[in-house]
């Protein structure tokens, strides 16, 4: 479902991303890990195709399309969500009224017409419910006054209202309390089918004895240097990232 | 009582005394105007004696008064002496039929989904044009009649209630207030009475919506509003056709009176043609407004929309004089390309525990300049008076300006005075997200737009709020990449 080959990324003329490669397919789940300003981010916004991102070189596929081709909401309609590592607020937008936009741009992509009121407030109780969120929230403006961790909630509220192909979570559980954590996991494992892939971004293994990953990666100076199972997230927790930085010096250093 | 109307005084004729300062140097021709031009609008509405003199008398100021230089606006290439100040000498080309009609402001109206024969109406391409909107308000008319209620254009309320006009005309804005008021004195061609007796609640919203686009030659509008006591009227006034046209001078005067228990609700969608993408053309919006809040417990609240002209200078404002009045000021104002506003409001709180309240949205994109410029003055009398300010400027793009220039007097210690301004972007964060949520920048920066203008928009009656979302839309379409 996303190929990505050889790809060379770089932001203000410095290179982040390095000979990047990463296959995943539907039904996939995977994870990726790595140290602070190794480009775990950068990969992500490179995905949704932030501009300021300057593709040097490389190739990534998705759904066996020229992905970077496409403009960044051209990508989201069909289908790439990326969960924000830090959510921007908008005032005066309320989540509702941003998810109808957001809803409905998506169906006039595939030519539907505007969805009915009716439909719509069915599909956000669904949705809402799956990571239990108040309705007094949704009449809230969009992030404005939510705690960090009602922010993040309601990035996979949104993703689940998307309905999209590849999902990628940025850090989306640093800043929730436990039970956040779980509520989050929960509606991510519930989204989990054997058409979509995940991309999950995290620091911690924690998350991963919720949503277990089919692989996980761990990245380092701006590639993956490491990819194996779960055991993997186990062993970085306990070990830190210095093995890593060893067996990969020549790499790291060239 | 005499202290209070000196205030009122004071306040209506010191407008630029309030540090109102900037550095534009600019001529104004004085060219096709005289004494003549005068007599000759008047003689040609077959106005009565005391009418003609009024003019004259205003003319005579007009003449002694020079124009104003404070506003943060800037016209270096207006040649003065192409302006024609008699708007029914205005030379425009004629437009024969619809298809004569510039296929850009088709576009627009297309976009703004109002029907082709209002199309017609709006872009002036029929002679029956201002008998079509003439119609409209005598529709209303009757209804209203009943109910006592007049509506009419100012010239016929000089002939059918000449004791009405008297009374009232130029007590809020005299002619000596300011340049553009002494010369809309003279001059006013055309513009809209309403009378709402003693505790009528007008069951229709009154709006001159066709009327200022009929007009052809409405430069110089004259409007009043008289909301007797106990009474209430919500007044919108849709100047929505863009004009195409060279820069044209637009100064109209517009006066609200309420009595005891009174309330005028006065709406405006303002969307002269705002020049084109080089700054060229467009029209200079020059506007007096002001209401008196006369009697005790009455309101006069302002909301006005403003996307187009190429410049635009206006200050609707309050003279809280009745005790425990209250003031209202919501507005929007757009500037994008080269389109400049100096625009805000002034409240003066003259009675006992009067209150007010500013909100103003700024919004430039382009290369355009929005300030936002408000007095809240509060004299002496004015014991336990309440202001509340809220000036937001919303920036896109960096090639834009907006600026806050809010001032304050406070004669009495028992005021209470709050204010708050905040400067926002929509920068490549917000854009981005809604990117990445499916919606187009347009999309999203109108979405975004509307989100901010909120409050502003909640004050509009349904129907306008959603013209003006429209609008604003409309006026910002590629101010991002
Ligand atoms: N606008 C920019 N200009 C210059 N360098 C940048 C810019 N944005 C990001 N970087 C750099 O790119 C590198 C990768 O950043 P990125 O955000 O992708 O890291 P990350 O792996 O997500 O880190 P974290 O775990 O802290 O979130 C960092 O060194 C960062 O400082
Ligand atoms: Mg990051």
């Amino acid at each position: 479902m996303l190929s990505i080959k050889n790809l060379n990324v770089a932001i203000n003329g410095k290179q982040i991303l390095k000979d990047f490669n990463l296959e995943i397919k539907a039904g996939e789940v995977h994870a990726i890990m790595g140290p602070n300003g190794t480009g775990k981010s950068t990969l992500a916004s490179t995905l949704a195709g932030r501009a300021e991102y300057e593709i040097l070189s490389g190739e990534v596929t998705f759904k066996g399309k020229n992905l970077l081709e496409w403009s960044p909401d051209e990508r989201a309609r069909e289908g790439v969500f990326l969960a924000f590592q830090y959510p921007v607020e908008i005032p005066g937008v309320s989540v509702t009224n941003f998810m109808k936009a957001a809803v409905n741009a998506k169906r006039k992509h595939y030519g539907l017409d505007p969805i009915e009121a009716k439909d719509f407030l069915k599909l956000m109780k669904e949705k809402m419910d799956l990571v239990e969120i108040k309705k007094e929230m949704t009449s809230r403006s969009l992030n404005e006054g939510f705690s960090g961790g009602e922010k993040k909630r309601n990035e996979i509220f949104q993703m689940a209202m998307l309905d999209p192909t590849l999902c990628i979570l940025d850090e989306t559980d640093s800043g929730l309390d436990i039970d956040a954590l779980r509520i989050v996991a929960n509606g991510v494992n519930k989204l989990k089918n054997k058409d979509r892939g995940f991309l999950i971004i995290t620091h911690y293994q924690r998350l991963l004895n919720y949503i277990v990953p089919d692989v996980v990666h761990v990245m380092f100076g701006g590639r993956i240097v490491k990819s194996g199972g779960k055991e993997l997230a186990l062993k970085l927790e306990e070990q830190g990232y210095d093995w890593i930085k060893e067996e990969n010096s020549e790499l790291i250093n060239q | 009582m005499a202290e209070n109307d000196k205030i009122i005084d004071e306040v209506t004729t010191n407008d630029y005394k309030y540090g109102f300062v900037t550095n534009i140097e600019q001529e104004f021709a004085l060219k096709g105007l005289t004494e003549d031009t005068v007599r000759f609008i008047s003689a040609k509405k077959n106005e009565p004696e005391w009418l003609l003199d009024w003019r004259l008398k205003a003319f005579s100021t007009w003449l002694k008064m020079e124009q104003p230089q404070w506003q943060n606006v800037h016209f270096p290439k207006i040649d003065f002496q192409s302006i024609i100040y008699y708007a029914a000498q205005k030379k425009k080309k004629k437009i024969e039929s619809l298809d004569d009609v510039d296929p850009e402001i088709r576009a627009t109206y297309d976009k703004l989904g109002i029907p082709i024969q209002e199309q017609k109406i709006l872009a002036g391409v029929a002679v029956d044009y201002v008998m079509d909107s003439e119609s409209v308000i005598t529709t209303f008319r009757e209804s209203l009649k009943e109910k006592g209620i007049v509506f009419c254009s100012i010239s016929e309320a000089v002939k059918e209630y000449p004791g009405l006009v008297q009374q009232y005309l130029g007590t809020v804005v005299p002619a000596r207030d300011n340049y553009y008021s002494a010369l809309n004195s003279a001059v006013f061609s055309d513009g809209s009475f309403v009378y709402i007796p003693k505790g009528v609640r007008c069951p229709m919203e009154l709006s001159t919506y066709f009327r200022i686009n009929a007009e052809n030659t409405g430069q110089f509008e004259r409007t009043l509003i008289i909301a007797d006591e106990g009474s209430y009227v919500s007044y919108l006034e849709g100047c929505t056709a863009p004009m195409r046209d060279e820069n044209q001078l637009h100064a109209a005067v517009v006066e609200l009176i309420t009595h005891d228990n009174a309330e005028i609700k006065y709406s405006t969608v303002q969307n002269w043609y705002p020049g084109n993408k080089e700054g060229i053309g467009g029209i200079y919006n020059f506007v007096t407004k002001r209401g008196l809040c006369k009697g005790a417990n009455s309101k006069i609240s302002w909301t006005q929309v403003e996307t187009g002209s190429a410049i635009t200078w206006k200050y609707p404002s309050c003279i809280l004089k009745g005790d425990n009045s209250i003031g209202e000021f919501y507005s929007v104002a757009v500037t994008n390309n080269y389109q400049q506003a100096d625009t805000g409001t002034k409240m003066i709180h003259i009675g006992k525990n009067t209150r007010s309240r500013i909100v103003s949205k700024g919004i430039s994109a382009g290369k355009s300049n929005n300030s936002y410029r408000g007095l809240v003055q509060i004299h002496k009398t004015a014991d336990n008076a309440y202001n509340s300010s809220q000036c937001d400027s919303l920036l896109i793009g960096d090639k834009c300006g907006a600026h806050t220039f809010p001032y304050l007097e406070i004669k009495n210690k028992s005021g209470k005075v709050e204010h708050e301004a905040t400067t926002s972007k929509i920068g490549e964060d917000l854009l981005f997200y809604c990117n990445q949520r499916g919606l187009s920048n347009e999309e999203a920066v109108s979405m975004i737009i509307n989100g901010y203008c909120k409050e502003v928009f909640k004050q509009l009656p349904m129907e306008f709020a959603v013209e003006a979302q429209k609008l604003l839309s409309i006026s910002l379409e590629g101010s991002v990449g």
